[in-house]
């Protein structure tokens, strides 16, 4: 090959928008359980992404058919373009951190992460060169001759990172990596993790089951339901215009509002006010649906063009906002208001006042199955 | 009741409440100590027997102290033959059941397969059956087959007798074991070899070396098994049992004590060894 030839290919490489990992008609069944349903998608070099979902959706499977433990029963993986299906996981250009982090007892930190050079026949200084560099990368220099059970749990998981790192792989799975961490050492990992994944700008692929740590840190989102995706999108996509009730109701608060839908951006709830709904968010559905808003996209001035009565039967000082529940005739609405003037007074409970919305801030989906 | 008499019956009762409670509290250990002196009498008697000066061929009694016996610890005839075919069996057999015993854990703990419940079970037989019906059911096995009896059918015996119990020390290490090391291993590109080696073996290392000092040690000792299926072959335990009868020399005690105190020496070592890595790793 030319010199040419290789700077193309470099570049054709290092693209954005190249596909890294791509999952086609992907299903694993488990004797009578199906794990995961018939998943396809897409993931771009270099992004953040998160697979999302509730305990038992299918994530940890899926994870584990693309690092290779897993055989699929039926669909395709390819990484970068190339079908890895029937591949062992040392065949894969893939690492993985491990909800349990899984280092290696017996062995020094140092050993630890240069397990995977040293499989590699990476030598001398060249691997210890590489190895340091990776733990101060995470932040944990200086620890190379400790053994794992001397170190927290907290610096586990950045040793579990960093001997995953150190490979340099062309994608970075990671199983609820922060799921065995406190709140607050959870919360500064998750900071941390997006700046590394900046630095070393290879694709994660990061499962989790925790809607507030897949908004901060991933570029995009696949929200996951009994095996199947139910949404993807960016982070404010998924969390402006849900598709599904599972969705609004997964990621965040959501009002919903059963209604008929009379025109091509109308709908009619279930006490006769009609509002009007983006013509997008409606895509076509006619019969029953159900409208939603946002709890902070709700006025209580009767200032935008959807309005609807009701009287307030609760409200909560949270601080930044108050929370009110409002009963209306179309169900009970929760709303928040910004407390971002001096000396504002909470409306008392009893109160009648008018709720209102932007059109625009309005989505809709499917009504609820009857029960 | 009075206030003045009370403190003294309080007194009175409690007194042999006390003596109680100390009888109670020390009871257990006299019992553990009766228990050890029982279980440790006849050790010391051999070990006490084998610095004996016996008058005539029969080291029965109490003569008076010598270091002789340990200074030619040999010195009887055919007994450093029968010692040397005893530690070859033992080493060998104990080899054999301990690769082939750590193999068939790992088959069972890891892996479904057609009979693997039963073959759970079958494990136990071996170590249930009477030894002297396993000895000469074997005797019959290879009278059967025509294989002539000697070194090699003590070994077969031995193996077979020591796979079971290397079966199950090294199952109950590996069912612990976290799956998830293997994969972490294959993850950073370790292939099944390589991290059978690197990570499997290391860890379940103490497990397989427990397995094979109680290999060597139920071989070492076997009479019965062995008794059957040696031929003309003498191990230690039937040169033991042949010279009974015309004479008990004290080097017998001598090499008794000597693979008492390897034992020992080897459990105590694994103890050691155990309780470090315990607090270096895992
Ligand atoms: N090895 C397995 N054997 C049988 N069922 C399994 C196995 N692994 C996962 N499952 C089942 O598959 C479903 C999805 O599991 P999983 O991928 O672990 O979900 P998540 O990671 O989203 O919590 C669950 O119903 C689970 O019980
Ligand atoms: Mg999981």
């Amino acid at each position: 090959m030319t010199a040419v030839g290789q700077v193309s290919d470099a570049v054709a490489r290092d693209e954005v928008g190249d596909i890294d990992i791509q999952l086609i008609e992907l299903s694993k069944r488990f004797d009578d359980v199906v794990a995961v349903d018939a998943l396809s998608l897409e993931i771009e070099r270099g992004s953040f992404f998160a697979l999302l979902g509730p305990s038992g959706c299918g994530k940890t499977t899926t994870l584990r058919m693309i690092g290779g433990f897993e055989e699929p029963t039926s669909g395709r993986i390819e990484l970068a373009g190339t079908d890895v299906s029937g591949l062992p996981p040392y065949k894969r250009d893939v690492n993985t951190v491990f909800q349990s982090y899984a280092l290696f007892p017996h062995l020094t930190i140092f050993e630890n992460v240069a397990f995977g050079l040293r499989r590699r026949k990476v030598r001398g200084d060249e691997l210890r060169r590489r190895v340091v560099e990776s733990l101060e990368l995470v932040g944990l220099g200086g620890l190379e001759r400790r053994k794992p059970r001397q170190l927290s749990g907290g610096q586990q998981q950045r040793i579990a990172l960093a001997r995953a790192l150190v490979n340099r792989p062309r994608v970075l799975l990671l199983d609820e990596p922060l799921g065995a961490l406190d709140l607050k050492l959870r919360k500064e990992m998750q900071l941390e993790l997006k700046r590394i994944q900046h630095e070393v700008g290879i694709t994660f692929v990061h499962v989790t089951h925790d809607q507030e740590e897949a908004m901060t840190m991933a570029d995009r989102i696949v929200i996951m339901n009994h095996g199947q995706i139910e949404q993807l999108g960016t982070p404010s996509l998924l969390y402006e215009q849900p598709r599904t009730a599972f969705v609004a109701s997964f990621l965040g608060v959501s009002n919903l509002l059963a209604g008929t839908v009379t025109g091509a951006d109308r709908v009619r709830l279930a006490d006769g006010t009609e509002v009007r709904v983006q013509r997008d968010a409606l895509g076509g559905r006619t019969g029953s649906v159900q409208i939603g808003v946002r709890p902070e996209k709700l006025r209580l001035d009767g200032s935008e063009s959807n309005t609807l009565e009701g009287t307030v039967a609760e409200s909560a000082y949270i601080g930044v906002s108050t929370q009110y529940i409002v009963n209306t005739a179309a169900g009970a609405v929760t709303a928040y208001v910004q407390n971002d003037r001096p000396g504002a007074q909470a409306i008392p409970d009893g109160s009648r006042l008018t709720l209102s919305w932007n059109p625009d801030c309005t989505f809709v989906v499917d009504a609820q199955e009857a029960s | 009741m009075s206030a003045v008499t009370a403190p003294a019956e309080v007194a009175r009762t409690r007194s042999p409440l006390r003596v109680l409670a100390w009888v109670r509290r020390h009871l257990l250990d006299a019992y553990a100590l009766l228990a050890l002196g029982y279980l440790f009498l006849p050790i010391a008697i051999v070990i006490a027997f084998s610095f004996n000066n016996p008058l005539g061929r029969f080291n029965y009694t109490w003569q008076g102290f010598t270091f002789h016996n340990w200074a030619h610890p040999l010195d009887y005839p055919g007994l450093s033959g029968a010692l040397r075919v005893s530690i070859e069996i033992a080493l060998l057999s104990s080899l054999i059941a301990t690769v082939l015993g750590t193999l068939i854990a790992l088959a069972l703990v890891r892996y479904r397969f057609r009979g693997s419940s039963t073959t759970n079970l079958l494990i136990f037989v071996p170590m249930t059956t009477p030894e002297i019906v396993m000895g000469t059911s074997l005797l019959t096995l290879f009278l059967n087959w025509r294989i002539p009896q000697g070194f090699g059918t003590i070994l077969i015996a031995h193996v077979a007798f020591n796979i079971s119990y290397v079966v199950v020390t090294v199952r109950a290490r590996l069912v612990g074991f976290d799956r998830h090391l293997e994969e972490a291993a294959m993850d950073l590109g370790a292939n099944e070899v390589v991290t059978f080696f690197r990570v499997t073996l290391p860890l379940i290392a103490p497990g397989i070396l427990a397995a094979s000092l109680l290999a060597f040690a139920l071989s070492i000792d076997d009479f019965v098994i062995t008794y059957f299926n040696a031929g003309t072959t003498t191990t230690f335990p039937l040169f033991v049992w042949g010279s009974a009868r015309v004479a008990v020399p004290p080097q017998i005690n001598v090499v008794g004590t000597a693979i008492f105190l390897v034992a020992v020496g080897g459990m105590l070592v694994n103890v050691v060894w155990q309780n470090r890595r315990a607090r270096l790793s895992a």
